[in-house]
């Protein structure tokens, strides 16, 4: 009795700890830069969130910035979607030339650095004029490795008497995919999905590198633009980086189960 | 293209398999594959070739001419390569280990029957990994702030401090480090406990039944039960540590007096800043092969054993 209270006291504590960051985060984007670093800190929401987004919207073009943020994270979620699970499929449900090798060359992308790839793939966007666009975004990481494995797991546990049924029936193969293959997937396609969008959502590194321009800028680089500047306004950058944080926070309470199986799914199984 | 056509025909039923079906099925798994293999062949395995081909060649004044190993010469000689490798080896061998040992213990407290409010708790460990790196360093760069940031506040008020985080070298390595595992602690800790739910209870059974104390139990079942997971982690968290980039880039610039630089904030310094492609290339291909040295370490130590 008094170990259970011990436990769950002691651990709720440390939730706390945790979840305090995004409480202040709220608080603090809704004060003025000087109000963030007075004494005592600000604990409780102020009244200027909206002069903050004022803020953002005149230094750096803020409506413009989370529109380029949405739109890449979603045109990226549903290409990248179809490409891992086309993928995925084609290696946990065939039995062809190539099939290993050919997987353990796409799983190398998990362990070689995208760092390798930064000044090759600047160079290439540079040539082909695409700096400062979606595709440049979008493309190169449409084959991503996590994803790829992730949907091969998945498939591997479609029975393949399905498959074979649909094939009887004299199913075509990408009919079979659409109609026998996708639906069943359909957690696991939410977990792929959810995934995705968070990365591109985050992503930082390669952004920095190929948008250049303040009105291509996505949320990250927006918010890390407004760092050392002569007077650097604290916040704007919070309110900023609660328009970056909040809405992933809130559709991770909505979308939970989702969440940790798709972060999970890849982990866990051996 | 012969999947394409049959959908356009109506599909007659349990006809016997004709040669034409035969072949589509022969090429649905490359139908299927090749726009993964295309665009990871254009977008990764061409530009790793390429950067290799890139860090054999100097650029003097806006030419690149052809310089055989001298950029890896240079690398060897650079005591700025050095110093990112040995601060991403000081996260790497002190905030990783405490990290993983703390999501240890959280996941057995997780795990524990004793334990109530578990789902709550579990996703309030595991909201920070939600939120983008760039968003977290910025708010700690705020919160961590030492002339008035809030955690030199509280601190303040319980007597202690101010803490020069941030601004001095120590400190600016901890306030990272503290960042890192704010962020990753409660994935790391969500990962452990979905293999301890799927751990056998008859080893705990087994175990009790023998006289075995909680200790020995966490000892002998828990810890090699956890093992190939703990595994993943430990080599996920050195390939991401080696990377480095986003949280020193936002939270210190990678000082005070480079004490925060990484690789990563190297690299794109001299790609990026001064333009040194053949340079920033062979940084990058330092970091892979030092990146594939580690991994094969970790699974050469920990991943054959029972």
């Amino acid at each position: 009795m008094t170990r259970r209270v011990m436990l769950t006291s002691s651990l709720l504590v440390l939730v706390a700890v945790v979840l305090v960051p995004f409480y202040w985060l709220v608080v603090g984007s809704t004060h003025r830069s000087a109000e963030v670093f007075g004494t005592p800190p600000p604990l409780l929401p102020g009244a200027h969130l909206l002069d903050n987004l004022a803020t953002l919207e005149s230094t750096v073009g803020f409506s413009r910035v989370v529109l380029n943020s949405t739109l890449i994270a979603t045109l990226y979620t549903v290409l990248a979607g179809l490409v891992c699970t086309m993928a995925g499929y084609g290696f946990a449900k065939f039995d062809f030339r190539g099939r290993e090798p050919l997987f353990g060359l796409l799983m190398l992308g998990l362990i070689v650095p995208s760092q390798v790839t930064l000044v090759p793939l600047f160079k290439m966007m540079l040539a082909l004029e695409w700096l400062n666009t979606y595709q440049a975004i979008v493309l190169p990481n449409l084959a991503l490795p996590f994803g790829i494995f992730l949907m091969r797991q998945s498939m591997s546990a479609l029975p393949d008497e399905l498959l074979s049924a649909g094939r009887v029936d004299g199913c075509g193969e990408l009919r079979l995919f659409w109609r026998v293959v996708v639906p069943p997937m359909r957690p696991a396609l939410a977990a792929l999905a959810i995934y995705l969008f968070l990365y591109q959502w985050n992503d930082f590194v390669w952004p920095l590198i190929a948008l250049r321009t303040r009105d291509a800028y996505t949320i990250p680089l927006a918010i890390a633009s407004l760092q050392g500047a002569n007077e650097t306004d604290y916040g704007a950058i919070l309110a900023g980086t609660a328009v970056a944080a909040i809405p992933m926070a809130l559709l991770f309470l909505l979308l939970q189960r989702h969440f940790v199986s798709g972060l999970l799914a890849g982990a866990v199984k051996e | 293209m012969t999947a394409l056509a049959e959908r356009a025909g109506a599909p007659p039923v349990h006809r016997a398999p004709s040669r034409r079906r035969w072949r589509g099925a022969r090429l649905a798994p490359y139908l299927f594959t090749a726009p993964a293999l295309l665009l990871f062949a254009a977008f990764k395995l061409y530009p790793i070739a390429w950067a290799f081909w890139l860090s054999l060649f100097k650029t003097d004044g806006g030419l690149q001419t052809f310089a055989g190993a001298a950029n890896y010469r240079r690398l060897v000689a650079d005591p700025l390569f050095w110093s990112a490798l040995g601060n991403t080896g000081i996260i790497l061998v002190v905030q990783v280990p405490l990290m993983l040992a703390l999501a240890i213990g959280l996941a057995v407290a997780l795990d524990s029957p004793l334990l109530r409010f578990k789902g709550f708790i579990r996703l309030g460990f595991f909201m920070p990994m939600v939120t983008g790196l760039v968003a977290y360093g910025l708010l700690f760069a705020i919160l961590l702030n030492p002339q008035s940031g809030l955690v030199n506040w509280v601190l303040g008020l319980a007597g202690i401090g101010p803490v020069p985080w941030l601004t001095h070298g120590l400190w600016a390595r901890v306030a990272v480090g503290l960042a890192l595992t704010w962020h990753y602690t409660g994935y790391n800790a969500v990962i452990y406990l979905a293999r301890l739910q799927a751990l056998p209870q008859d080893h705990y059974d087994a175990a009790a039944v023998d006289g075995a104390g909680a200790w020995q139990r966490f000892r002998h079942v828990t810890l090699p039960g956890l093992r190939p997971v703990v595994l993943l982690t430990l080599v996920m968290s050195t390939i991401g540590t080696l990377q480095l980039f986003d949280e020193p880039y936002v939270m210190t610039h990678g000082g005070p007096d480079n004490s925060t630089m990484t690789l990563g904030l190297y690299l794109y310094a001299n790609g990026f800043k001064f333009f040194d492609f053949g340079y920033a290339s062979a940084i990058a291909y330092a970091l892979t092969v030092i990146i594939g040295i580690l991994g094969l370490v970790q699974f050469k130590f920990l991943g054959d054993r029972p």
